[in-house]
């Protein structure tokens, strides 16, 4: 990224808003004086520390490495942690993920997450395997993309899916957990089945959002979205399948109950 | 006043891999289980732990076992580790790690399929199971989705402000949500104190927002006794540029993985203070190393020494090291792939801590567990890379059985109303609004300069008389401390809280420091230059009418077959 001249202070804009008063959305304006290296976070915190201890602000790792400290930077899903502010400019603008409910100031609530999470089916081994159990590098690392995950929620954020259809679709961060467990090597579960009926995979419509603003540069659409979703196709329009199901059974609507059971 | 009030058998307070483990345990003996965590579910330090986890699978060098790891601990804690605690985990690690893969981890592989293992600094063998250099997070994630998919209560965001007592016995603990600022009262069989170390004590630090001694501090202000908190350790290898970044971790993995340290004159100056293990000695050798490069003035323009991995080539690095590469790409510009870093000692990991049981974790408080970094003893005088890891999963487990064993005969005492009342009034004090409050930021910064410049690698009496006196001036303007705002989502007030718990600890590590009157570890004294016999004590601190109290406790000796097994310590 090129690095474009600073002033020895940058203006640092805060969205400020608590959900429970009244007084609407305002950004409050501080001075911060610019070291070497800074990032976005520590501009806030500066603000925090010497000028208004009140800002409502989230962080932990301060290293990129937990996802705590995401938030909309110029308008664009970032971590703070991780953007330098000599990458910005003289005029700095933060604000909380508008994707999630607000808390307070920047802090939004992502505990809808964990939720969502739930009703991804965990790790199930496949019965019976001689312990300790035997996996080469080369399938092992389908897998580990998807773990680099640091639940930042960036890509829930950007998704106009998920700001769309919030309760109808769960959103690229679970499609990536549930890829990863999809492709553990000795994983036995499918979730692409259940990731279509109830988590709304077909509402996504690539349009790959969600890996530009991965800070981990997962790609997200076309490693995990793109194939649960032909896995889905698969499982359920294989047309020699469909034939054989319907022959069994042939109360058409069974396919919705499954889905309704899962909920 | 509004509050709420929740109950269950076994308490845990901290979300990292310590406590997740011991809820996991808990719940696994049939007890009801709450998770308490500072932050948001998963971010705990844990995720960044990059090297492995320390077991002797033995996958790579077929001649290590458990009694060559309880060897490595003891000797490179410098025999001040409790012997038994060091067999507990070398025993029992192997079987932490084959669980974690059951759960769902993920480890790298070697050719032929099975857990791969990395050299790691003081291990006599490659010894830590690992992914790539992501070990922690990927720990983490595994024991998260089973807690999420399992019948843990978790409340996140919420912080404890103190334990509550009845009678000699911890029955529970009381604190606020941070997200809605309101007050909550846990009552509960057991309590296990989880809460990791305490390295934002200092100024030059790899540890994230939340290790902040909270639950050591709780500990012994609930009565429990401390000990080692002297032994603090310093990573070799920190970042040193640019300067927002100082102190970032530098993963051991680099010099496990071959990295060289270079001084200034470009030479490998660890072939002097260490011509075997070179840059793979134990953390504190290679730290003091560092440190006397830097001072004798063959430090890098930032302070610093050279560390290079480019020589082994971009495949190499992208494949073993992207976190690195990651990191040094995108905070300091610098292509590891074709420069060397710049590194630097920073503060990573706290030996001592709450003095627990070997065998149960029991705390000398009644009701009382502890497991993880807030847990003393284990370490010693310095920790090996991949023993923390390792530490976590097999005492949380411990911790959580333990404490499930305790909660079941113990009678369920309810906190109650008065004393939530009562916290809630102390620990609204500090939103007063008096006109006169001082900000508590200034404090916590002198009090980490003070921590840095005169409880760092080299210590010696005057510095630390000083640094004593020090923390407790800044003790005395503590009732001034005050920010504006509410109880809701208050990163001040939580500042004044740490602030307080911090005094209580900087006060026991300077005194414990000045009491241990030779180099032993990570305590180097240039006036104590050598180690002493008579010092092969473990020193402990405990709260009596408002003062420290210190008394040394002689370490057990193991049984003569164990004894066999670590050799004899030698002295100059």
């Amino acid at each position: 990224m090129k690095s474009i001249t600073i002033d020895k202070t940058v203006k640092l804009r805060v969205f400020r808003k608590d959900p429970k008063k009244a007084a609407g959305e305002r950004y409050d304006e501080f001075d911060v004086p610019v070291e070497e290296g800074m990032s976005v976070l520590d501009a806030v915190n500066y603000a925090v520390e010497n000028l208004d201890s009140t800002i409502a602000v989230r962080w932990n790792c301060k290293a990129a490495r937990c996802g705590s400290c995401a938030a909309e930077i110029n308008s664009l899903p970032r971590l703070m942690c991780k953007t330098r502010i000599s990458d910005l400019g003289n005029v700095i603008t933060v604000g909380p993920m508008r994707a999630f409910p607000l808390v307070r100031d920047l802090v939004a609530d992502v505990s809808s997450n964990f939720k969502i999470d739930r009703n991804i089916p965990e790790f199930r081994p496949r019965a019976a395997g001689k312990e300790p159990w035997i996996m080469y590098d080369a399938d092992v690392s389908r897998s580990h993309e998807f773990r680099l995950c640091i639940e930042c929620f960036l890509c829930q954020d950007v998704c106009h899916v998920v700001r769309d259809h919030n309760a109808k679709y769960f959103g690229p961060r679970h499609i990536v957990k549930a890829a990863s467990l999809d492709m553990h090597p000795l994983d036995s579960a499918d979730r692409s089945v259940m990731l279509t009926k109830q988590g709304g995979l077909g509402l996504c419509n690539v349009t790959k959002c969600c890996q530009e603003v991965c800070p981990e540069h997962i790609s997200i659409t076309d490693n995990a979205i793109i194939p649960e979703k032909e896995r889905a196709a698969d499982k359920m329009y294989d047309p020699v399948l469909m034939l054989l199901d319907r022959l069994k059974k042939p109360n058409v609507e069974k396919d919705e109950k499954d889905g309704h059971e899962h909920q | 006043m509004e509050y709420d009030s929740h109950e269950c058998d076994v308490l845990v307070i901290g979300a990292g891999g310590a406590g997740m483990r011991a809820a996991l345990a808990a719940l696994e003996k049939g007890c009801s289980v709450i998770l308490l965590s500072k932050s948001v579910l998963g971010k705990a330090h844990t995720v960044m732990a990059e090297g492995g986890i320390a077991a002797s699978v033995a996958n790579v060098d077929s001649k290590d076992d458990w009694k060559v790891h309880l060897k490595d601990t003891i000797t490179e804690g410098d025999y001040l580790g409790n012997w038994r605690m060091a067999e507990i985990l070398a025993k029992e690690a192997p079987d932490a790690v084959y669980e974690l893969e059951r759960m769902g981890a993920l480890f790298d592989r070697t050719e032929d399929g099975r857990i791969m293992q990395r050299a790691f600094g003081g291990h006599t063998y490659r010894r830590l199971c690992h992914v790539g250099d992501r070990t922690g997070l990927e720990l983490i994630r595994t024991l998260e989705d089973r807690i999420i998919h399992r019948n843990v209560q978790v409340f996140d965001e919420t912080v404890v402000t103190s334990l509550a007592m009845k009678n000699g016995r911890v029955i529970g603990a009381m604190g606020f949500h941070m997200r809605t600022g309101m007050f909550a009262a846990f009552s509960a069989g057991s309590v296990i104190m989880a809460t990791g170390g305490l390295g934002r004590i200092y100024k030059i630090t790899s540890n994230s927002w939340e290790s902040t001694g909270d639950g050591i501090a709780l500990a012994f202000g609930a009565g429990a006794e401390l000990s080692d908190m002297e032994m603090v350790q310093f990573h070799p290898t920190g970042m040193v540029w640019p300067p927002a970044m100082r102190g970032l971790l530098v993963t051991e993995g680099v010099r496990g993985e071959g990295g060289i340290l270079y001084n200034s004159r470009n030479e490998r100056f660890m072939l002097k203070y260490s011509p075997k293990k070179k840059e793979l000695d134990a953390r504190d050798v290679v730290a003091r190393s560092i440190y006397y490069e830097i001072q004798k003035g063959n430090g890098t323009e930032h302070g610093g020494v050279y560390l290079d991995i480019a020589y082994k080539g971009r495949d190499f690095i992208m494949k073993k090291l992207p976190g690195m590469y990651a990191q040094f790409m995108e905070f300091a510009g610098v292509d590891i792939t074709k420069e060397r870093m710049e590194v630097a000692p920073t503060v990573h990991y706290f030996m001592g801590g709450i003095r627990v049981d070997p065998d149960t974790c029991a705390t000398s408080v009644k009701g009382l567990y502890a497991a993880g970094e807030c847990a003393g003893g284990l370490h010693g005088a310095n920790r090996l890379g991949g023993n923390s890891l390792a530490e976590i999963l097999v005492f949380g487990k411990h911790a959580g059985e333990h404490a499930s064993d305790y909660a079941r005969h113990a009678a369920m005492q309810r906190v109650g109303g008065d004393a939530i009342r009562k916290e809630a009034l102390r620990v609204s004090r500090y939103l007063s609004g008096a006109k006169d409050r001082v900000n508590p930021y200034p404090l916590v910064e002198q009090l980490r300069g003070n921590m840095q410049d005169r409880l760092g690698i080299i210590r010696n009496r005057d510095d630390m008389e000083r640094g004593l006196d020090a923390v407790k001036g800044i003790r005395s303007r503590l009732s001034k401390v005050g920010v504006a705002g509410t109880m809701e989502f208050n990163k001040g007030l939580i500042e004044c809280i740490t602030l307080e718990n911090m005094l209580t600890l900087a006060e026991c590590m300077f005194l414990s420091a000045l009491e241990r009157k030779e180099s032993r570890g990570a305590h180097t004294r240039s006036d104590y230059p050598k180690k002493s016999r008579i010092w092969k004590v473990n020193i402990t601190c405990t709260g009596r009418n408002n003062r420290i109290a210190l008394s040394r406790r002689k370490l057990t000796e193991p049984p003569e077959e164990l004894a066999g097994m670590i050799g004899e310590e030698h002295y100059d």
